[in-house]
């Protein structure tokens, strides 16, 4: 089921000299798409609010100052934009470098590919460079946050919040580099606000969320997406009729999660739907 | 909102201050003391999240510290959740989530006093208090830097008090012992002890000259009757007589641009805001000056509040707003208690509030303190910093004119600007033009420091003819922090001019740097600056700012031109990627030191 949008004006705009229509309203990452440009993205979550903090978007807009983040950026009738400017690769190459020597990109999807594509060497910071390694919170038998990953890229704070479950269990505590995401007076998750409905997982981009049965079996090294397998059904718990989709290995569920395009759950879950499985 | 508590309490001092701030709790769903009839029946209560920042202060200021249970009482009297209000809390410096002494001193690292000794002063208070953090900690600029080296002690209590030590020695840190207490009881003074009259401040004072300074150190500062002997709320009648376009008009014809460092056009701003249907309008004025070597904001509203009153007045009056905020700077307790006092005064002679002078304008204003983050002097970082959020600038579009302070259309300028208007309404437009007036903070390796106000068009070297420098200059920073090193002193102190000679005018800031200034110091410290203030949002600047001061770590030991490589690659990804214009100019005084003073050549 597709939900009806209003009408919209379709304006013109240049992704690298070609010419593109999209809908008003659209941000230049929606435009890149439709000429079938493959932006890097981390902190754009289908499912949210743009951030843009991660910087890892930006592409050159003819005329303006600094580069612009693709993913929020509205397009404008008119605009050119360079996805692929000598500019552009600099600042995506410096972002991945800068990431990669201060964060755990191990189990980032795509990160090693842009790595490669785009020639960042994270390494040339040195062994003394900064970073925020540190022990993963293991709090509950259900997520764990190993914050090492983390990138703060804000999702799991906005899936948290107002944007999706309401809860307010976690926020960004502290300023700068030393900032990370951080329950009142760092309390664990089952003395805070938490209702371990698992969508900050759903929404993580790098895996610093992840559920424990994910985190142990990587430990174990026994975590194999290939030999993974997807099935998309309907949760049995209520009511509301909420597509899972379980995610099984050696026949056994090793995590839920729900479809993004979803009408319903938009990507979201309750506790039991993500991690009431134990009866199957 | 459904929160969830885990069961801290306050104490009755931490109750006390919150309360003594918002009023007794309504009802037990907001904090009060629970009765059968709660829990028969349940109450709403308004969200008021933007009484966060000030509850903070008030159990800061009384206790010295914020409790898990001070937060968890503010988070149900304002219903914010704790694990965001505790996000607040750790954001600014100023406030501590860990217990503390009452009585911290704040000792300034920033470039003018570091340039004059500063180091020695710390070195004295780590030797007596210990490493920094607890009794003492190591400050940002505090905005004091014609009295270089600073510091400024802050001690929790009722009332709670300041102490300026400027300039301070190593034997200042070496004496120093309680706060002198104020003078009224429980009430804020409008003294600061240690303080010195505010015309010091200026060498130029009392000099026929002058436009924006000429009543500073000339009129009491808390006598309204003095303002207007002086020729003050002219401007206002005069407003008053244009009409709210034709303030606009006579602000766009004078050209005037902001003085906060960006250089908007002023007039454009508020013709934008005047315009726009969606209400209310906000007018918000930054008096947040955090920029290393900056101080003139503080000297104009400690030597002249009345004018930043009656400047903002005719600002709402002209852009459509019934409510300013003036957020004003953490560090700055005299300023704070003049215009607070300004403010009052001003509301109780009929000059703020309903019907202003008879005309029928109504508007008031609200003053908010900073808590020590350099980020909120950012246009939309204020705004998030004023609604309680995390002082994170927000990415543009949209911009204030359109979705500012509270989603609404907001004019934002900074109290200079502001200040300017007074002349362009007194004189008229043209006969502003034709000398328009600038400030400059002069700091550093200069015989009289302190706030100059030049006719645009002046060179620099007249400029420090007019201060005398000490020793051999070297170079001169302008801009601050965020500005550049420059060598040659002919250059015309204007934005086009600086702007053509590769620098910029900022905020006023001229530091000079005579031969004894330990340069690669002085960079490191710019680093440091930039590491400690950005808020963390973007990834280009929060790592970037970083890498750059461990860079800048490795070259004041060895040379290598793998790091000099690696800091023009970062510097020119934090110019280019970061959201707002901390990160994008995080590089540009240790660029300008490597191209122009040759600092790391071999």
């Amino acid at each position: 089921m597709i939900p009806l949008q209003p009408p919209r004006r379709l304006i013109d705009v240049q992704i690298d000299g070609e010419g593109v229509r999209v809908p008003e309203g659209s941000t230049i990452l929606d435009a890149c798409h439709v000429a079938g440009k493959d932006i890097p993205t981390l902190c754009y979550g289908d499912t949210l609010t743009p951030k843009n903090a991660c910087r890892v978007c930006v592409v050159e807009v003819e005329g303006a100052r600094t580069l612009a983040p693709a993913c929020s950026r509205k397009a404008e009738a008119g605009m050119k934009v360079g996805t692929d400017t000598e500019r552009a690769r600099q600042s995506r190459k410096v972002v991945l470098e800068l990431l990669g020597s201060s964060v755990d990109l191990s189990t980032t999807p795509r990160a090693a590919e842009w790595s490669e594509e785009y020639g960042a060497e994270p390494a040339r910071f040195g062994d003394t460079a900064a970073t925020v390694e540190q022990p993963a919170k293991v709090d509950n038998d259900l997520y764990v946050r190993d914050y090492a990953k983390c990138i703060l890229c804000y999702k799991c704070v906005d899936a948290c919040g107002d944007q999706w479950q309401n809860s307010f269990a976690i926020s960004v505590a502290g300023r700068g580099f030393d900032s990370e995401i951080s329950t009142e007076f760092d309390a664990p998750l089952t003395d805070s606000a938490c209702v371990y409905c698992g969508n900050c997982v759903e929404v993580c981009p790098t895996g610093a969320l992840s559920f424990k049965t994910e985190f142990d079996m990587r430990a174990e090294g026994t975590w194999d997406e290939t030999k993974q397998t997807e099935t998309t059904t309907i949760c049995s718990y209520c009511g509301v009729g909420c597509n899972l989709t379980l995610h099984v290995q050696d026949n056994k569920i090793v995590k839920v999660s729900s479809p993004h395009d979803n009408p319903v759950t938009k990507g979201n879950l309750c506790v039991k739907g993500r991690f009431g499985y134990g009866y199957v | 909102m459904d929160l969830r508590f885990r069961g801290a309490e306050p104490s009755q001092e931490e109750r006390a201050a919150v309360d003594d701030l918002l009023g007794p709790p309504a009802t037990a769903w907001v904090g009060g003391s629970r009765t059968d009839l709660d829990l028969r029946m349940a109450a709403r209560s308004e969200a008021a999240r933007d009484l966060l920042l000030p509850a903070l202060h008030a159990v800061n200021d009384r206790v010295g510290w914020i409790s898990e249970g001070a937060l968890e009482y503010i988070c149900r009297r304002l219903t914010v959740p704790p694990a965001e209000a505790y996000g607040v809390a750790t954001f600014y410096s100023l406030f501590s989530v860990k217990p503390r002494p009452e009585r911290v001193l704040h000792v300034c690292t920033d470039l003018a006093c570091q340039s004059k000794g500063g180091q020695a002063v710390r070195d004295r208070a780590e030797e007596r208090f210990g490493p920094p953090g607890t009794d003492w900690q190591e400050s940002p600029c505090l905005g004091l830097c014609e009295r270089a080296p600073a510091a400024l002690a802050l001690q929790a209590g009722r009332p709670h008090r300041a102490e300026v030590y400027a300039p301070a020695t190593p034997d200042t840190i070496t004496t120093i012992t309680g706060v002198v207490p104020s003078a009224n009881g429980h009430a804020p003074s409008l003294e600061v002890a240690g303080e010195t009259p505010v015309g010091e401040a200026v060498p130029q004072a009392g000099s026929p000259d002058l436009v924006l300074l000429r009543r500073i150190g000339v009129v009491d500062p808390a006598s309204l009757d003095d303002y207007r002997a002086a020729g003050g709320y002219t401007a206002l009648r005069r407003a008053f007589e244009l009409g709210p376009a034709g303030v606009i008009r006579e602000v766009l014809e004078s050209g005037l641009v902001g003085r906060g460092g960006a250089a908007f056009p002023t007039g454009r701003k508020w013709d934008a805001t005047a315009r726009q249907p969606d209400r209310p309008h906000y007018l918000v004025c930054n008096a947040d000056e955090s920029e290393p070597g900056t101080f003139k904001d503080r000297v104009v509203m400690e030597g002249d509040p009345y004018a930043l009153v009656e400047a903002m007045t005719i600002a709402a009056y002209a852009t459509g707003c019934t409510k300013g905020y003036l957020y004003i700077r953490g560090e700055y307790p005299r300023a704070t208690a003049r215009l607070l006092h300004a403010i009052a005064t001003a509301r109780s002679r009929g000059l703020l509030g309903d019907d202003i002078l008879g005309k029928g304008l109504s508007f008031d204003i609200e003053l908010r303190r900073g808590a020590g983050a350099y980020i909120c002097g950012e246009e939309t970082a204020i705004f998030n910093s004023i609604e309680g959020r995390r002082g994170e600038p927000r990415s543009k579009p949209p911009f204030p004119v359109e979705k500012g302070l509270f989603g609404k259309p907001t004019v934002v300028n900074n109290v200079e600007t502001l200040v300017n208007v007074l002349p362009i309404l007194e004189r008229g437009a043209q006969a502003y033009v034709a000398a328009e007036p600038k400030l400059f903070c002069v700091s550093g390796a200069v015989e009289r420091p302190g706030v100059y106000e030049l006719t645009f068009g002046a060179t620099l070297r007249e400029l420090l003819e007019a201060t005398g420098t000490t020793g051999t200059t070297r170079a001169v920073l302008l801009g601050g922090a965020a500005g550049a090193f420059v060598t040659d002193l002919d250059i015309p102190l204007t934005f086009e001019g600086t702007r053509n000679a590769g620098a910029t005018l900022g905020s006023g800031v001229v530091l000079v740097i005579d031969d004894t200034v330990d340069l690669k110091g002085l960079l490191l410290r710019i680093a440091e600056f930039f590491r400690d203030e950005s808020c963390g949002q973007c990834v280009p600047c929060r790592v970037g700012t970083v890498r750059q001061e461990e860079a800048l770590h490795r070259l004041s030991n060895r040379v290598d031109d793998r790091d000099l490589v690696l800091l023009r690659e970062v510097g020119q990804t934090m110019r280019d990627a970061s959201i707002c214009g901390l990160g994008q100019t995080a590089w540009n005084a240790v660029e300008s030191a490597i191209d122009r003073l040759g600092v790391f050549s071999k």
